[in-house]
């Protein structure tokens, strides 16, 4: 049976509502103050590694992002756990929030489809994550221009946008997957715990999960027991199984940008480095296609979470 | 299209294995107050989210406004207002912009909406505390907001579940003096309560709900006649004497009681008080009270499920 009326009705008004709910909520206020203190920090442990260092690298300004100093991780790391913890604190109680107002039902006699409300919910905070993101991205490079007195080149400033983007790209599979959790339990506690939860499994667990599980996949044969090394079978299943863990993905994909250096993400034999001028930097091109899979990957991980959301939200009653 | 606004053909709800509304079949003409009532998770809930689309229909059919709600639901939202259970607003939005935002949803032109909302928040009185967030409003203001954001709709039909529960006598009273000037508006309105004595007042027809099905239907003076088999009391409260006598040879009375010194009760098949007046006056007596009690939706209620004298099955399913 088919519906009739489009599904985009009132989808500018939900994602207004929302994104001027968020922009102006106490919660923004603490993301705010997070992604300051995060670029003071970076920045702070950033500056005098790159100061003492590298005064002739090309690409000195993409080492305030990779740099890390004493017990400071680098401004990459922390983007790797701020990003997931802003997106869950968006929208883990995106839906049932509304449930829990009762404001759900009342909502959806209005002429609009529930693709609406989902879709504007998601626009929304992928909208405010976005700017936050931008936010920091812009302190980061303007308080390293200041410090560093170095001006950065296009190319720099270019790999620093592709990484905003697939930032943003990140930030969309954890709140899809927020959402997803807020259209199934019905207490926001819950909804956050278990986002919360399966952030920590693939960030801290999953990482050394994977090794045994790739080496019972595929025990090390002869050849690699002789050696003492890993069998490649067995690399790369480790490889693939990490690899389902997004934080994994867009840890590649930074590697990728902010060390132009990067030849390769996955194992790579040394006859196929046949050639190569080891160290040498990549053009941009060349960078991105190495980050091409996992971007696509991060992307089409938050569509899949969103359409897992969106046939559950549509099955569920109303009622209370 | 007919005059019925809404029509159901044994309309059917299953969850799972249990039915929640069980193969009623009712009609709803423009302009009238229709009470859904019963107790709760009879199932009156679950009638109302299947005309408004919100939850899918396992059996038979229903039209609202000649749309088939499961299949364009929008048609059918644009022209019902919807007031739910329990309605519930944004608490860090005012009154004003809560209203602002349905709008929006509903797709009204920027330049109509202001207006569309003053006038809305006036009718229910809700104009001083417009700008006032809705995290202080008591539930007598949010449910009078909710009938502002129905009135500021233009709805054709307004559905209203349990709208008076939990108010004070107060706001009910003044809730169903609103719901009248619905009615007078030309909206027809459907009511759902398990409050049967308030809605009495309201409604010109009513449909009784136990577990699932329709047990009753039609206005309370028929359900009166068909369950309580006439039932008109006249109450008297007159000095004199040998009223008790001669309030009996009435046409149409059919029991006198005694319910206190100089009060008599008469039970009859019409409303005779102009004839128990002149019967008290003419014997020389002094008329202080008279009143009339139609037959109570209570008494019915009570009455229908006594005379079916089955183990009353009333599953909580809300």
């Amino acid at each position: 049976m088919r519906r009739e009326g489009s599904p985009w009705r009132g989808l500018s008004a939900v994602t207004m509502k929302e994104l001027a709910d968020h922009l102006s909520s106490a919660r923004m206020r603490v993301l705010e103050l997070l992604v300051l203190l995060t670029a003071l920090a970076a920045l702070y442990g950033a500056i005098r590694q790159v100061r003492d260092t590298t005064a002739e690298d090309p690409f000195v300004f993409l080492r305030l992002f990779t740099s890390a100093s004493g017990q400071l991780p680098s401004f990459m790391s922390i983007l790797g756990f701020l990003i997931p913890l802003m997106a869950i604190g968006l929208g883990f109680d995106a839906i049932n929030g509304e449930y829990n107002r009762r404001t759900l039902s009342r909502i959806l006699a209005q002429p609009i489809y529930r693709d609406a409300l989902l879709l504007g919910k998601f626009l929304a905070g992928l909208i405010t994550l976005a700017i936050s993101l931008s936010g920091l991205w812009l302190l980061v490079i303007g308080l390293g221009l200041i410090m560093l007195g170095v001006p950065p080149g296009t190319e720099e400033i270019a790999r620093a946008l592709a990484v905003l983007v697939i930032a943003i790209a990140y930030a969309g599979v954890w709140l899809a997957a927020a959402m997803l959790f807020s259209v199934v339990f019905r207490s926001p506690a819950t909804a956050a715990l278990t986002t919360l939860g399966i952030w920590l499994f693939l960030a801290v667990l999953w990482p050394l999960l994977a090794p045994a599980i790739a080496s019972a996949i595929a025990p090390p044969d002869l050849r690699a027991m002789l050696t003492g090394q890993p069998g490649i079978a067995m690399l790369e299943w480790q490889q693939a199984l990490l690899r389902l863990s997004p934080s994994q993905l867009f840890t590649e994909a930074m590697v990728a940008l902010f060390n132009p250096s990067t030849r390769a993400l996955g194992t790579i034999f040394l006859s196929q480095l046949h050639g190569a001028v080891i160290g040498a930097p990549l053009p941009l091109g060349q960078s991105l296609l190495i980050a091409w899979p996992q971007t696509v990957g991060l992307v089409a991980a938050s569509i899949v979470l969103f359409v897992i959301g969106y046939v559950c939200f549509q099955r569920q009653e109303v009622r209370a | 299209m007919s005059a019925h606004v809404i029509a159901a053909r044994d309309l059917t709800k299953r969850y799972g294995g249990a039915i929640a509304v069980n193969g009623i079949s009712f009609a709803v003409e423009k302009g009238e107050i229709f009470g859904l009532l019963g107790p709760n998770g009879a199932g009156k809930t679950t009638t109302i989210l299947m005309m408004l689309g919100l939850t899918e229909v396992s059996g038979g059919e229903i039209r609202v406004l000649g749309h088939d709600p499961a299949r364009d639901p929008l048609a059918v939202k644009r022209r019902v207002g919807y007031l739910p259970d329990t309605v519930g607003f944004y608490d860090n939005l005012t009154a004003r912009e809560n209203l602002a935002y349905t709008a929006r949803l509903i797709g009204f032109p920027p330049a109509d909406r202001r207006e569309r909302i003053e006038d809305a928040l006036a009718r229910v009185r809700l104009t001083e505390v417009a700008d006032k967030r809705v995290a202080t409003f008591s539930r007598g203001m949010r449910q009078r907001l909710g009938l502002a954001e129905i009135l500021m709709k233009g709805a054709e039909i307004a559905i209203l579940d349990e709208p008076t529960s939990g108010l004070d006598p107060q706001s009910t009273d003044e809730f169903l003096q609103m719901i009248r000037a619905l009615k007078a508006e030309g909206v027809t309105v459907l009511l759902s309560s398990h409050l049967l004595d308030r809605v009495q007042r309201v409604c010109d027809r009513v449909a009784l709900f136990q577990s699932g099905r329709i047990a009753l239907m039609g206005s309370v003076a028929e359900l009166g006649r068909e369950v309580l088999g006439g039932g008109f009391a006249v109450e008297i409260e007159a000095e004199g004497a040998g009223l008790e006598l001669r309030l009996g040879g009435i046409e149409g009375v059919s029991r006198v009681e005694r319910i206190g010194p100089d009060r008599y009760r008469l039970l009859a098949g019409r409303d005779v008080r102009p004839e128990a007046a002149r019967a008290v006056v003419n014997g020389g007596g002094q008329l202080r009270r008279l009143s009339v009690e139609g037959p109570s939706l209570e008494a019915i209620y009570a009455g229908f499920f006594q005379r079916q004298s089955e183990p009353g099955e009333v599953r909580d399913a809300a």
